[in-house]
């Protein structure tokens, strides 16, 4: 299934797709959002799950009437903003400047995509 | 008459003056921004001139709605932790949009979310797929809003009566209309920042009012709102709402897992990204919609609780047995309750507030859902292309009236439509579609047309499917028919369901067609979405 297609000459794109360049770009990107993707919806999936079946665990007092199930609402704040902001400073740092070397080093390569190319 | 509808009818005037005032300045800055506007770019995109701070208040006003301010304040009012529950699935949702979405749909697509669905597949089969959910999705969301606003703004008013309450919808819909078609894109993002900053300006402020009347600490707020509930500190912990049965929990389960993959695949929150220049100023505004939205949120805990300990329930109750009128009533009392000039002012002012967000919202889903016809079912399917721009925004502006019609039309007579059911249906259809055909487009090399087409009609059929045969529709006492019975889905919310069947649609479709993804194609979109070479 995953032969390669018989094309004779790979188009100017395709040579892109392939260089090493951008091979680290896309491994610098998947390797940080399909991880942390899967890692927050579990994490939000974990506190759903307490809601529902644990309400002993959950109506139990941290401090005055704060209870578990308060914190764990406002960790899930929490841990969305410093993903957010750990994101911001990784695409700062490991994607833009790759993404950019590439776009400047090809720049007309690709010009505006053809609509209805039907 | 409840109280609040005597109080709302005393000061009747200070409240219109003040929806008067909104009306005219964002009226004003449609007609600056419509004359500017020139091209096809311009009426869609906004001219993609808005820095990563504007798009990112335009964001977060497109997206806190009504249900948002007024039904999520309502519902912790009412039933305590459980409406907390809403707003953290609304906030986590936004990560998805930030890590997959956001910056790639900004390299590579130009005006519609069909232009990256339809990238590398055959333009009309998943054009037309890709429109026809975009209109489902915002003709629902729609809907909501614009049956809650002739419910909520008759009360606020203090007016009673069906012809009141329809002409509300009207004047809302006709509104909305014009935002769209003289302002375009431009005109409908400025509306959105007004709002934005009215909203988070209007929340802070009663915020901060509650809290002062706690000492400015929140355990003895928690403390009074559930003394004041009736319901103890059951009122603070899971289960009010959803803690009954197990069919309840499972319902719970599945919105939680609607809200969280809907945000990503809402037709009018992505089209926000093209109104920024470049994939980073889309990265920045999602960054700043989620410190607006998240604050937001916290606040409405504030306001929720604040309403429950200081309005009580069952005044929530007298004046909305859904609990939507709790924000505006503990502006009275914060401002010195009914009968005060503090507390008409308030009233009048948070009212206004609300009126804002409705329509601030109704004009973004009219420009999305417009704009998916244009360029999506009328210059690529039905012109195949051969549409010039000039037409193409014409056939824009004609949508946007003829969508604003059907919506008016079917709100007028949907008004015993639950709003809370149709938002929460809105999403379903999102994260059953659009969500997964959106993944796989991006990033699943063997993805083909087939697949395509298969998950966006499957996601929407079986989510619309599944509501049409669920308590929302018939079996109880608070469906749109409650006299009959044909009910045999359970739950409220399909996306436990619907959702695993868009994704397994799109990969059967894709595996069971012998179609050949293009490898070039695929290169070419992969090059373009994390680069940004050739955006536009």
């Amino acid at each position: 299934m995953d032969s390669p297609p018989i094309t004779t000459t790979p188009t100017d794109v395709q040579l892109i797709d392939r260089s090493e360049e951008f091979r680290t770009l896309r491994r610098s990107f998947r390797s940080f959002a399909f991880p942390v993707t899967i890692g927050f919806v579990l994490w939000y999936l974990l506190y759903v799950l307490l809601s529902c079946y644990a309400p002993g665990l959950m109506g139990a007092k941290v401090v005055g009437h704060v209870n578990v199930a308060l914190v764990l609402g406002l960790l899930q704040f929490a841990t969305t903003f410093a993903i957010a902001a750990w994101y911001a400073r990784y695409a700062d740092r490991r994607i833009d400047p790759t993404a950019t070397a590439i776009r400047e080093a090809h720049g007309a390569v690709v010009h505006a995509p053809r609509e209805s190319a039907e | 008459m409840t109280e609040l509808a005597s109080s709302a009818t005393e000061h009747r005037g200070l409240t219109m003056a003040l929806f008067g005032v909104f009306v005219l300045a964002t009226l004003v800055i449609t007609v600056w921004a419509g004359r500017q506007n020139r091209s096809a770019a311009d009426f869609y995109a906004g001219g993609r001139g808005f820095t990563g701070f504007q798009n990112g208040l335009a964001i977060s006003g497109d997206y806190m709605s009504a249900a948002s301010f007024l039904g999520i304040a309502g519902a912790i009012a009412l039933s305590g932790y459980d409406g907390f529950l809403y707003s953290i699935g609304f906030l986590v949702a936004w990560l998805v949009a930030l890590l997959l979405i956001a910056e790639p749909l900004r390299n590579s697509g130009r005006f519609t979310m069909a232009d990256v669905l339809a990238f590398r597949m055959r333009q009309r089969p998943v054009r037309t797929a890709a429109g026809v959910s975009t209109i489902v999705v915002s003709i629902f969301y729609l809907l909501a809003q614009m049956v809650g606003a002739g419910t909520l703004v008759t009360l606020l008013l203090g007016v009673s009566g069906d012809a009141a309450r329809r002409w509300t919808v009207v004047a809302v819909g006709a509104l909305m209309v014009v935002y769209v078609v003289i302002g375009g894109m431009k005109g409908t993002t400025w509306v959105q920042i007004v709002k934005a900053v009215l909203l988070i300006a209007g929340a802070g402020l009663m915020t901060v009012l509650v809290l002062a009347k706690y000492h400015f600490n929140p355990s003895e707020l928690l403390g009074a709102a559930a003394s004041a509930s009736g319901k103890g500190e059951a009122f603070l912990e899971p289960g009010l709402k959803y803690g009954a049965t197990n069919t309840s929990k499972l319902d719970f389960i599945s919105l939680g897992i609607a809200l969280v993959l809907g945000t990503a695949g809402l037709p009018h929150i992505l089209v926000r990204f093209y109104t920024v220049p470049t994939a980073k100023a889309a990265r920045k505004s999602v960054l700043w919609a989620i410190g607006i939205i998240g604050v937001f949120y916290l606040m409405t805990l504030a306001l929720g609780f604040g309403a429950a300990a200081l309005v009580g329930s069952k005044e929530i109750k007298a004046a909305s047995a859904s609990g939507n009128t709790a924000a505006p009533q503990l502006a009275e009392v914060l401002g010195g309750g009914a009968g005060t000039t503090g507390g008409a002012i308030m009233l009048a002012v948070i009212s206004a507030v609300a009126f804002a967000t409705i329509l601030a919202v109704v004009a973004g889903l009219t420009l999305a859902s417009s704009a998916s016809f244009a360029h999506d079912i009328y210059a690529n399917v039905i012109r195949r292309g051969r549409a010039t721009e000039k037409e193409e925004v014409r056939s824009a502006k004609w949508a946007a009236v003829v969508i604003g019609a059907v919506a008016i039309v079917l709100s007028l007579y949907a008004d015993k439509l639950n709003a809370a059911a149709l938002v929460a249906l809105a999403f379903a259809v999102a994260a059953s579609a659009n969500l997964p055909t959106l993944l796989y487009s991006l990033f699943w090399k063997r993805f083909t047309t087939a697949g395509a087409v298969s998950s966006v009609y499957a996601g929407l059929i079986t989510s619309v499917v599944l509501v049409v045969f669920s308590p929302v529709v018939s079996g109880a006492k608070t469906s749109l028919f409650p006299d009959s019975d044909f009910h045999w889905f359970p739950l409220e919310n399909p996306g436990l369901v619907s959702i695993p069947v868009g994704f397994l649609a799109g990969w059967i479709g894709t595996l069971l067609s012998r179609q050949q993804p293009d490898p070039a194609k695929y290169a070419e979109l992969e090059v373009r979405s994390l680069t940004g070479l050739g955006a536009h």
